[in-house]
């Protein structure tokens, strides 16, 4: 603790000292995500190896390479154990670079931690956000700077993001590191973000884009082939919004998309793309993979496992991308494979094949294994004739003789897989249960019927175990069944969990099957097909807009359009008349708009929607357009209050007519009856429009000449009620 | 070449009215003393593109324009003038003359450009990658096309910026995405297959779809047949095909054509020999044929179709007359900075008076200016950047600025004529005032009339 004291004291140095604050960063050793479980139950994400060593110290080797002088670690799940990591490390006493820790119990999110440090006050100038699981080797000179200068003009631009071109085909851009699609809008000048979406709903085949966004520039540049770094440079006032938004959560969802929301503000992000150094960021298990291989192909140097960058490795590289640790016992006939990692004290069988792989330290493998693109961590014992294909394998696990995992299996700390036992493939296995969801009915029942024994034990939540030893009690008192893990087999298979299936192969380690990539571009393409004759292509009436249109049409539009909306989900989901109105009403006020516009816009609606109803003929449509009337009547009736309101509202029926919907044209006068018969407009409305337009232009007459019939009739039925009066 | 180049020159605009007349149509409203059309055949010829359909609107227009193209260019180009119902758009248009179009690539060109960029080039970048559409750009004028001048016209305030939305490639070759119109009003709808197929999309509003389309022939046909709701090829058929481009409807069920149309067996090989061109040749290959192939060549390939774009340098000139004020900006143009367009050579003082033309004593005729054949001024009138038509009468201390008089227009002694748009057969009496102004054909102005901002025409019945 006395770390903290010291940046405790650095924070009470007078102002002066501040136009030369040293280079600050804030590493998050937790990734508030659940997506490295059953792992993570045990161990915290930053510490789990990665080619042999932890990933948090790829993430403090970097910063301390890139010229960073303060680091302050916020811990949160397992906090104890990254503390006693860094204790034992050298971290702590390297010259020029202070390591601080900095911990909580109650965090949820990087919100909540950022909130917290801002609390402790020892930010005092521009810093790098990290996560503790990013591996880079870019220098941060440039983007400091660049970030800097922006600064100086513009104080609103509080963060630089980095970013780097993914690979260039479109199908690796997706997969590579299992994370989802990224969308990005870029000035192209000013490097400025201006839209941000990686939660794209798969669903959807197209992105929306602000118009407004082309107002004041004239060129944006949009891009799918860029992954986010991970890596922010940040202002001190980030973490200020951060304490005034409490609600701000994730980095990216809420804080990112924030602020590229909020244009009061006017706080500006910027990017800056690296070209040919590395950054990356271990999300779920198919970027661990990745980045693995990233490492051991050498992309990431310094940062490769035979460069003393931590600790006391002494691997040495050898042809075809193999490391081998000094001190390894390895049999002659046994066949090591390119690209694999095999740390020390690891003792490889006769006829063994490994290949693609890492081997962390004191494995003992047996005979006639066979390892493909797998991670086995440290202390596993591999019997004789096992076959292991694109798996996790964590510390201590034992996997008996003739044990067979298939791809994007992951096996927890010290799980034992019982003889010629076949894990399948995307299995995560644990000694720990499954923490089960109190309120998903479905899972419960899983549980009960699949175990068995779901009734022992209590789910275990607690974030401090420490490393296994519950598990080790649990393995002594207790015999598993032989039906989840074979004779002999001791841990949990966890059932899959709410992202279903579809996940699983996104972020697995196993590489993606064919096929699969193949359904998810069909689903692309089915997308694309069912929308080019929908929404996006309106009726070309509509299209005509620009021609020939009143100013006012244009203004309203855009209010039209949000009552439409209103209505045609009131019509799918039957909203009752009042609730609808109550929504109108809000509409009204925030366009400021009249009762009239409201009816105007009702009645637009309530025509699309006829007209949207499929015709053949116009006797359908009038009664398409009867039908949707009786129902939405009294909607419209409450909008209008006055004849000159109904007045209105039969003109912009005309207009309708003459524009946006040509269709009604030649059913104009029998709507209109519709309208009169079922008490909407009045006869006086009707006589008065006729009065008005009397004097009009001829062109101007056509719907009064189409309706003169019913007029007439109008007319002198008023007339025989006067005299009977 | 194997093109043929439509020209829809349109009818009557209601934008141009007063300016257009049943003898005057659009197609034949005077640029620099030369029929707007003229500029356009001309440019046609320069890029030996001779084979030439003429389509325009109306009977009365086109009686005129036929009479004016055969007396002008039957000796030159192979132009055949078609009249097209009224009010089709310019999709009905193609669709009226659809029957006559034989070649394998079609130009479609708007009868009121004004350019000096190469059709030929637009039409090369079109068979060069083999495109459905090939669309020319060009850099739209800076705040908005309808405001570029000081004067005023009616139509200004409704117009805003009429930007066109453009989505490109990096390589600014292919045309992603383009919204016009009222789509303009919303928000920008990005397809996310072509943004992910193409990896990066540039999106421009500085550029402007200047109606100067290549089309494949086959394709424009079948759309045209198929979809026969699209009026205006700028705001339906373009859209339609750039949306699909990934996804192309048009090649499958339209005609057959032997190399596209293959079975599974030759689509297979296509699709090797696609792979092995990509390999072999990185620059060739788009992101269109690397989408068609898809992963590991595992599924039929599937269809896509180019569009493309051509943007024309800065330094070219393109304008359309679609309105009053780019009729006075185009005029203004081509007797001053784009004087080249104009094919006139200049005087020493940078205008062009016919030899017959008679000035009066002190009479001075600036640069930017021409005045046409046989056309007399009096004394002391000054006249600056205008346009003044054959067989004008002009009398004593006339002022015309910034103004286009056009043919056997008389005007009295005294008129000011600021910013206006004179047409044929005008009687301007003593001492009127235009400013803003536009004067109908045989319009008379009565004596001391001040006008401003006005459209001044006779009452057609």
């Amino acid at each position: 603790m006395g770390a903290q004291k010291k940046g405790a004291s650095r924070a009470s140095e007078d102002p002066e000292e501040l136009a030369r604050v040293p280079l600050q960063a804030i590493l998050l050793a937790d990734s508030f995500t659940t997506k490295f479980r059953p792992i993570t139950l045990e161990r915290p994400k930053v510490l789990l190896p990665l080619v042999n060593a932890p990933m948090i110290s790829y993430t403090l080797a970097w910063l301390e390479s890139a010229g960073v002088e303060e680091v302050f670690v916020f811990c949160c799940a397992h906090s104890k154990q990254v503390i006693t990591y860094l204790d034992n490390s050298e971290w702590f006493s390297q010259p020029n670079f202070t390591v601080t820790t900095i911990e909580s119990h109650d965090s949820i999110s990087a919100g909540d931690a950022l909130r917290l440090i801002y609390e402790r006050n020892v930010i005092h100038g521009d810093f790098v956000l990290v996560s503790g699981d990013t591996v880079s080797n870019m220098s941060l000179t440039q983007v400091l700077q660049e970030h800097k200068e922006r600064r100086k003009k513009d104080s609103n631009a509080v963060m630089t993001v980095v970013i780097k071109r993914s690979k260039p085909s479109p199908i690796t851009r997706q997969s590579r590191l299992g994370t989802d699609e990224l969308f990005m809008a870029v000035d192209p000048n000013t490097k400025q973000l201006l839209y941000y979406e990686d939660k794209a709903d798969h669903a959807k085949g197209s992105i929306y884009l602000d118009k407004l966004l082309l107002a004041d520039k004239s060129s944006i540049s949009l891009h799918n082939d860029k992954q986010d770094c991970y890596i922010d440079i940040c202002s001190p006032e980030v973490l200020s919004l951060f304490t005034d938004n409490f609600d701000y959560q994730h980095l990216r969802r809420h804080f990112l998309k924030g602020l590229l929301l909020d244009d009061i503000m006017g706080y500006k992000i910027f990017t800056h793309e690296i070209h040919s150094t590395y950054a990356a960021r271990i999300d779920n298990f198919r970027s661990y993979d990745t980045i693995s291989k990233d490492i051991i192909q050498r992309w990431t140097y310094p940062l490769v496992p035979d460069v003393k960058f931590f600790g006391d490795s002494s691997t040495k590289l050898e042809r075809r991308g193999m490391y081998r640790a000094s001190d390894i016992g390895q049999s002659r006939s046994a066949q090591i494979g390119p690209f694999t990692v095999i740390g020390n004290g690891t003792k490889i069988g006769d006829n063994t094949k490994i290949s693609n792989s890492v081997i962390g330290e004191g494995c003992s493998i047996g005979p006639n294994v066979s390892i493909e693109g797998s991670y086995i961590w440290d202390n596993v014992t591999i019997e004789d004739g096992c076959k292991l294909r694109h798996a996790i394998v964590c510390d201590g696990v034992i996997m008996k003789s003739g044990a067979v995992l298939e791809s994007g299996v992951v096996l927890s700390f010290k799980v034992v897989i019982g003889q010629q036992f076949i894990v399948p493939s995307y299995s995560k296995v644990s000694l720990l249960q499954q923490p089960i969801k109190q309120d998903s009915d479905e899972e419960l029942e899983y549980a009960d019927n699949s175990t068995g024994i779901a009734e022992i034990s209590p789910p275990i939540h607690a974030p401090d175990i420490s490393n296994g030893e519950i598990a080790n009690q649990q393995q002594e008192t207790r015999c598993w069944p032989t039906s989840e893990l074979g004779i002999g087999g001791a841990g949990y298979v966890w059932s899959v969990c709410e992202g279903g299936h579809d996940e699983e192969w996104r972020h697995s380690v196993a590489p993606i099957p064919a096929e699969k990539l193949a359904e998810v571009i069909q689903a692309a393409e089915d997308d694309l097909e069912v929308d080019p004759d929908g929404s996006s292509l309106p009726p070309s009436g509509e299209l005509k807009l620009d021609s020939d249109s009143d100013e006012e049409y244009r203004d309203g539009s855009y209010f039209e359009n949000e009552v439409e909306a209103t209505f045609l989900r009131a019509v799918d989901e039957n909203i009752k008349v009042e609730n609808v109105v109550l929504e109108v009403n809000s509409l009204r006020l925030s366009f400021n708009k009249q009762t009239v516009h409201c009816a105007g816009a009702i009645l637009y609606s309530m025509m699309k929607l006829a007209l949207e109803t499929p015709h053949n003929s116009a006797v359908e449509l009038v009664q398409a357009t009867t039908k949707v009337i009786t129902k939405w009547k009294g909607l419209l009736k409450y909008y209008l209050s006055d004849i000159d309101e109904e007045i209105e509202v039969i003109m912009k029926f005309e207009d309708m007519c003459l524009e946006s919907a040509k269709e009604f044209s030649p059913v104009f006068d029998k709507i209109l009856y519709q309208l009169y018969d079922q008490e909407v407009i009045q006869e006086e409305a009707i006589l008065r429009w006729d009065d008005e337009k009397r004097h009009a232009d001829e062109s101007d007459r056509i719907f009064v000449r189409q309706a003169e019939t019913f007029i007439q009739w109008l007319r002198e039925a008023s007339e025989e009620e006067d005299e009977e009066e | 070449m194997d093109f043929q180049v439509v020209v829809l020159a349109g009818g009557t605009s209601k934008k141009l009215v007063p300016l257009v007349s049943k003898e005057v149509p659009k197609a034949l409203l005077p640029v620099a003393n030369r029929p707007v059309i003229s500029y356009v055949l001309e440019l046609l010829e320069l890029s030996n593109l001779k084979d030439i359909i003429v389509a325009v609107e109306g009977k009365e227009a086109y009686d005129c324009v036929e009479h004016w193209i055969v007396e002008a260019y039957i000796d030159r180009l192979r132009i055949q003038v078609e009249r097209v119902p009224d009010d089709v758009g310019t999709a009905g248009a193609l669709r009226a003359v659809a029957h006559l179009l034989t070649a394998k690539d079609i130009l479609v060109v708007s009868g009121d450009i004004v350019s000096d960029v190469s059709p030929g080039a637009v039409a090369a970048a079109h068979r060069r990658h083999d495109a459905v559409v090939t669309t020319m750009l060009c850099s739209a004028p800076v705040s908005g096309p309808s405001d570029s001048g000081s004067s005023v016209t009616k139509d200004k305030a409704k117009k805003p910026g009429h930007y066109n939305r453009i989505g490109l490639d990096p390589t600014k070759q292919f045309l992603l995405y383009i919204a016009t119109g009222a789509e303009l009003e919303k928000d920008m709808r990005i397809q996310k297959n072509i943004l992910c197929a193409v990896g990066q999309m540039e999106i421009r509003s500085d550029l402007m779809d200047a109606h100067l389309y290549a089309f494949k022939r086959s394709v424009l046909q079948e759309v045209l047949n198929q979809k026969d709701k699209f009026q205006s090829l700028k705001q339906d058929v373009l859209p339609y095909l750039v949306r699909t481009q990934l996804a192309s409807e048009v090649v499958l069920n339209g005609v057959p054509q032997p190399e596209e149309n293959g079975n599974e067996k030759a689509s297979y090989q296509n699709n090797q020999e696609m792979l092995s061109q990509i390999l072999a040749n990185s620059s060739t290959s788009s992101f269109h044929e690397l989408h068609a192939l898809g992963p590991k060549c595992s599924l039929p390939v599937r269809r896509t179709h180019k569009c493309c774009v051509y943007i024309a340098s800065n330094s070219k000139y393109c304008m359309r007359l679609n309105s009053i004020q780019a009729f006075n900006d185009i005029n203004r143009d081509v007797i001053g900075d784009a004087s080249h367009l104009s094919g006139y050579s200049f005087s020493a003082h940078n205008n062009i008076i016919h030899p017959s033309a008679e000035l009066g004593s002190k009479t001075t005729v600036g640069p930017h200016c021409m005045l046409g054949e046989a056309s007399i001024m009096g004394d002391k009138c000054s006249v600056k950047r205008s346009v003044i038509g054959r067989h004008c009468r002009i009398g004593s201390n006339v002022k015309v600025v910034n103004s286009v008089v056009m043919n056997h227009v008389t005007i009295a002694d005294g008129c000011t004529i600021q910013n206006s748009v004179v047409c044929s057969n005008v009687q301007l009496q003593d001492r009127v005032v235009l400013k803003d102004c536009q004067v109908g054909a045989n319009f008379v102005v009565t004596t001391g009339s001040e006008c401003k901002g006005e459209a001044l025409a006779k009452k057609e019945k």
